[in-house]
């Protein structure tokens, strides 16, 4: 596959194509958002990202769920990576929830979700300290 | 077969699990005073168990504990060698010497409705950060790493009561916390694909049979850079400093002395047992990226520090640079260097520790941690001020403390590998180090305290810790033979492929069909 590439290589991994689209939107939203909110749905796009990456990985092609059925030629997907990512989708919803908290708690005291206002109020509280300090000198 | 036996047998799961069901215990019992109790109960007895896995590997054995007793690869392994003990024994001591100051420090900086909530949070981060460590299976590694990290974000959050910046660190926090993790387990996910294993030592195995392609190596860069945001390795360090500043005070000191060092301490398992530095494509990355920006850090954070205005601030920054000298031990790739990393790993565990417990100190008296508010402590809490230099001795590296024997090593190091200019960088950036601890001194012995003022000394179960810490970072200076030795037996085990392959002792349950 080193060598330059070709249809069947890009329709091959399209899962992995999406998986990278994907990821990147997620974390170019991250990256880009002033307003806290949609950090966090940028962050979960990211996470879910990963999740197909774990899913894709398991599938084999014409298999069928892992299920025994006592037929010794039943070709099934693999379900460890499934049951990894059913783990990482527990510790994505924890972290959503724990961020949504915390923009609960930062709106009732800043009054605000956008990054950079909230910059600004640390700024000016910055200045303040700045200023006892020279009091204190 | 014996209680004893039984507590013997399982000690890898025990020390794991016992902080594990604390958290919810101390939840049902709901009671701040019972739940101070079990905290501490379990925090000593992980720090026993610990201690007594360190005996028994520390000559160079390894443990390989099944759990269920189902055999890996197929089943979850904990796997103990001398490097990962040593973590341990450093995670669990300095957990068990924060929580009884962490008491009366809470006590006064969150408010009374958080706080069994805060004992809970504080016993899953170190389960967390215990489970990181002491695990054997990839995967497992990411779950502890989000359990601690999840707790983190919460108890760096409850320093909102004194500040309301730490909600905004604390989202940071999380932000950028949750994007290593995610790197983490793509990396992880790729690892899976190359090698169809999550057993360390089986995915080593597969790794080293077979040839290197570009899975492997894009897992190995996901990883590494996952992991270096969580130990803020220099250019990915943003979210440090407000996390750092703006927790309570028992909070930064155990993070600050605990947190990072479990990441590099992933970092090196992944670097050096997984993957192995046999591959070009490994060396170079290591040799080329990590160590120009190990050295940028060592530089870039003593400077920061220098300009910080808030003390807890110019801990936060002096920390990275402490990083950057971790890290660069690491990079010089033989085993003198990784050795200094190891034994700059838990001496700046004590010493940060100490600093950070000091400053909560102050700040449980005089309510402020802006430098200029210091004044004239010295002569008004003479022991945290003590303290305070001490630490700030063992920052720079002055003889006869813990940070001496650190540097020592890292520049026997650098002159092993025939880098004689990374000794010098070592040299000029712990200049630095003084002007930045001078500062402190400066303002504490040489300024008169404000009129009006009159603050007295902390109590005694806040002192005790403080002075446990900076004793042990001037006793390990003078007699540096245990932590010489046993970051070398780590540094071996770590350099020969780790985890030592074949000959480990089995313990728990075994044979299950």
């Amino acid at each position: 596959m080193e060598g330059g590439f070709e249809t069947g290589f890009l329709l091959g991994h399209m899962n992995y194509w999406l998986f990278v689209i994907l990821m990147m939107t997620g974390f170019y939203i991250v990256v880009a958002r002033g307003n806290l909110l949609k950090k966090i749905v940028g962050l979960n796009i990211f996470q879910a990202a990963v999740f197909m990456l774990y899913i894709s990985v398991g599938k084999i092609s014409g298999a069928t769920a892992p299920i025994i059925t006592g037929n010794p030629d039943e070709v099934y997907s693999n379900p460890l990576p499934h049951v990894l990512i059913l783990t990482a989708i527990v510790v994505g919803i924890a972290t959503t929830a724990l961020g949504l908290a915390l923009i609960v708690r930062i709106n009732e005291s800043y009054g605000t979700i956008e990054e950079d206002e909230i910059q600004q109020h640390d700024l000016e509280q910055y200045d303040k300290d700045c200023a006892r300090a020279e009091e204190a000198r | 077969m014996t209680i004893f036996e039984a507590v013997h047998q399982h000690a890898p799961m025990l020390t794991v699990l016992v902080p594990m069901l604390s958290a919810p215990i101390i939840m049902l019992f709901g009671n701040r005073q019972a739940a101070f109790a079990i905290a501490l109960t379990a925090s000593t007895t992980s720090f026993l168990l610990s201690l007594q896995m360190l005996l028994l590997v520390a000559q160079g054995g390894v443990i390989s504990y099944h759990i269920g007793g189902w055999a890996p690869p197929l089943g979850i392994e904990y796997r103990i060698d001398a490097a990962n003990a040593f973590v341990l024994i450093i995670v669990s001591s300095i957990s068990t010497v924060v929580l009884p100051y962490a008491r009366r420090s809470i006590a006064d900086e969150v408010a009374a409705r958080h706080h069994t909530l805060f004992y809970a949070c504080y016993m899953l981060c170190f389960t967390g950060l215990l489970g990181v460590t002491a695990t054997g299976d990839a995967f497992n590694v990411f779950v502890f790493l989000e359990i601690s990290s999840l707790s983190t974000y919460v108890l760096v959050a409850l320093g909102a009561k004194q500040d309301r910046r730490a909600l905004s660190a604390a989202y940071d926090y999380l932000i950028l916390g949750t994007i290593g993790a995610t790197f983490f387990v793509i990396g992880l996910g790729m690892l899976y694909m190359a090698t169809g294993s999550l057993n360390m030592v089986h995915i080593a195995q597969v790794l080293a049979e077979g040839e290197s392609n570009r899975t492997v190596r894009s897992a190995f860069t996901f990883i590494v850079v996952g992991m270096a945001l969580k130990f803020a390795m220099y250019p990915l360090h943003r979210w440090l400093p407000g996390a750092y500043t703006y927790a309570p005070s028992a909070v930064s000191a155990f993070l600050a002395a605990t947190a990072t060092k479990v990441a590099i301490y992933v970092v090196l398992r992944f670097i050096f047992s997984v993957f192995g530095i046999a591959e070009e494509f490994e060396r170079n990355t290591v040799q080329y990226i990590m160590m120009p920006l190990a050295v940028v850090a060592m530089f870039a954070g003593s400077l920061m520090a220098t300009f910080s205005l808030n003390a807890k601030t110019l801990l936060a920054y002096s920390s990275i640079s402490q990083i950057g000298y971790m890290l660069l031990g690491i990079t010089l790739l033989n085993s003198t260097g990784l050795t200094a990393g190891m034994v700059h790993l838990f001496n700046h565990a004590l010493t940060k520790g100490a600093l950070f417990l000091a400053v909560g100190a102050i700040i449980y008296r005089t309510g402020s941690a802006l430098v200029p508010h210091m004044a004239g402590l010295g002569r008004q809490m003479p022991w945290t001020s003590a303290s305070i230099v001490i630490g700030g001795l063992s920052l720079i590296g002055a003889p006869a403390t813990a940070g001496f024997v650190s540097k020592w090593v890292l520049m026997q190091a650098a002159f092993e590998a025939g880098m004689w200019p990374i000794a010098v960088f070592v040299v000029l950036s712990s200049v630095i180090a003084v002007v930045y601890v001078w500062r402190l001194v400066e303002v504490l012995y040489l300024q008169p305290a404000p009129e009006g003022r009159s603050v007295s000394e902390v109590p005694m179960t806040m002192l005790v810790p403080i002075w446990a810490l900076a004793l042990a970072s001037i006793w390990f200076g003078i007699d540096a033979d245990f932590t010489v030795q046993a970051s070398r037996t780590a540094a071996e085990a770590l350099l020969a492929g780790g985890f030592g392959g074949e000959d480990a002792t089995i313990m728990g349950t075994r044979g299950r069909p």
